[in-house]
């Protein structure tokens, strides 16, 4: 089972309920955490991680030979994200706009292009206890793009692990797609304003456009905005579980710590959470 | 004109509440929400007059199946791994980042780029303030290219009717989106909240401006929600000598404005509104405004 958390906006609560989540099912089953959150990755702030691999994320760049250029302006012409240009003694390269698509060297009649590596990022690997294992993607400063880090990261979901968490990142564009593509379920996590709200139907677009089975989880939970409540009747999306909106939840976040740790009456919340997914994607 | 950007690094720190609330107080100026991703300043607004704009950030290639004979050469030169073969071969428009390789490589002729409409956005007016904000399709690419078109907009407007600042709500994260909603600012706003994870993006943006050359300060929000941590933001701000603008508490209030759609301002008696108001004050003076 390979579930993605997400959310839309920002801040609302989804590395609260892929923390406290990945740890509680590792009591009995296998689990793996992935945080695709590569710009501002934080999960692994919750936990004690004894970290065993790492590897660079790297794409291909072009460096080009201006002594074999003849400035014949193909690949100028063919870069379709204009960070090639020509002046009297070659080629130039724009590095933060190149996405590393290796067009320029195909259409290169005199083979002036070459291609190095340049990392982006990294991949970190860990284990967190025998039945948790963690991985994390970090997009170097700089960067403008996470989305090759992450397709990266993913190719070390392990195949062994009963369920697989991945805390996407927040936002509904390109790098939230490619946390949830080849997913099994998401759980989209909201806060009841009407800024959770709005954000979280852009974010159902999203995995129903991709044909993924979701639910909804309220975090800070409380009355006085019943708008998530009734898009859940209108959608047909059931809501899991609400977290209640209380200030020792919030602290024990701060400081960096699991909540279910000290409110033990959420494990069964949780396996039951678990439960209902189950269910729903058979 | 004077840009004002807020930022975060993590995102549901407090930008848009901060944004919001200076959108009311400050004078002679337009609003920009450049978090095109999960725009939510807007609702905070009564807006009229709204006029859409169509925004096309790029293209995507397309298999012709009739041309296709299926020999593969296109997965092959994809590095984006956008190329699905299901029996036929297609392009999966999600990883799909418009490169042309495939177009290029292609012996049949059979793939073509078309263009894609990835969002939209809007300038509306609040009383004489112009307001422009977007909406990306969600899940399209391209949303730093979006933030970029609502900011140049809002320097036009303001240009136009002669206003004196832009305040812009920024994207959260670190990449395209953020950076491209504090290029060119005069000042950034960045918001945290005493949380490690909140310490731990404040360094990383912090990291992204000084690589950009901008001047800006820190507010913590929440600030008494956890003193400890409070103090480690407090304490890396004077070892690294940023400036600090302000520190709003942990007020209901404002979790109460939120859901009313409001902004916290309006609230004026609450803790989290004159905190607001102070570092409103210090704004104007930082940058010589009357």
């Amino acid at each position: 089972m390979k579930i993605t958390v997400l959310s839309g906006k920002g801040g609302t609560g989804k590395t609260t309920v892929a923390t406290n989540l990945a740890w509680l099912l590792s009591k009995h089953l296998k689990v793996q955490l992935l945080d695709a959150d590569v710009e501002e990755p934080d999960t692994h702030l919750f936990f004690p991680i004894h970290f065993s691999y790492e590897e660079p994320v790297e794409i291909l760049k072009p460096v080009v030979n201006n002594s074999k250029c003849i400035n014949c302006g193909k690949c100028v012409n063919a870069c379709q994200f204009g960070a090639m240009i020509s002046f009297s003694g070659g080629v130039y390269v724009f590095d933060s706009l190149c996405k590393g698509c290796g067009v320029c060297k195909m259409v290169c009649p005199t083979d002036a292009i070459k291609e190095l590596p340049k990392a982006i990022g990294k991949i970190k690997l860990g284990d967190i206890t025998d039945s948790l294992k963690y991985g994390m993607g970090i997009m170097n400063l700089g960067e403008l793009s996470g989305v090759e880090v992450i397709r990266q990261l993913k190719k070390h979901i392990d195949e062994d692990a009963e369920v697989v968490i991945i805390d996407a990142p927040p936002g509904n564009s390109c790098p939230v797609v490619e946390s949830l593509r080849g997913m099994d379920f998401a759980i989209l996590v909201t806060e009841p304003t009407p800024f959770g709200l709005s954000d979280l139907r852009m974010a159902l677009e999203i995995v129903k456009e991709m044909g993924i089975p979701s639910a909804i989880i309220v975090n800070r939970y409380d009355v006085g905005f019943d708008g998530i409540e009734k898009f859940s009747k209108q959608t047909d999306i059931p809501i899991l579980c609400r977290i209640p909106f209380n200030k020792k939840i919030a602290s024990l976040y701060s400081e960096g710590r699991l909540f279910v740790k000290d409110l033990p009456e959420w494990s069964a919340v949780f396996n039951d959470t678990l439960n209902r997914i189950m269910v729903s994607v058979k | 004109m004077i840009q004002i950007a807020i930022v975060s690094g993590k995102g549901g720190t407090g930008k848009t509440t901060l944004a919001g609330s200076l959108t009311f107080l400050f004078e002679n100026h337009v609003v920009a929400d450049c978090d095109a991703d999960a725009p939510n300043l807007y609702l905070l607004l009564d807006l009229k007059d709204k006029e859409s704009f169509e925004f096309s950030g790029g293209k995507k290639a397309s298999i012709s199946l009739d041309k296709c004979t299926k020999c593969g050469i296109c997965k092959d030169v994809c590095r984006f791994d956008a190329v699905i073969y299901d029996g036929d071969y297609k392009i999966d428009p999600y990883a799909c980042e418009g490169c042309s390789a495939c177009v290029i490589a292609c012996p049949e002729k059979a793939i073509t780029l078309v263009k894609t409409k990835d969002g939209e956005y809007y300038r509306a007016f609040m009383d004489s303030m112009p307001v422009v904000h977007g909406r990306l399709n969600p899940g399209e690419d391209a949303s730093g290219g979006l933030a970029a078109e609502i900011r140049k907009l809002a320097i036009k407007e303001g240009e136009r009717l002669k206003k004196r600042v832009v305040l812009i709500d920024g994207a959260p994260g670190i990449g395209c989106p953020a950076i491209s909603s504090i290029t060119g600012a005069t000042y950034i706003v960045i918001i945290t909240e005493p949380t490690t994870s909140g310490l731990h993006d404040l360094t990383r943006i912090v990291k992204v401006i000084q690589q950009l050359k901008r001047r800006f300060g820190v507010v913590i929000n929440k600030a008494d929600l956890n003193t400890e941590v409070s103090e480690r933001i407090e304490r890396y701000c004077r070892d690294e000598n940023f400036k600090i603008l302000g520190r709003i508490p942990f007020d209901e209030t404002v979790e109460l404005a939120v859901r009313q759609g409001k902004p916290v301002i309006h609230f004026q008696d609450s803790e989290a509104s004159k905190a607001i108001m102070t570092i409103y004050m210090k704004l104007k003076r930082i940058l010589g405004i009357k």
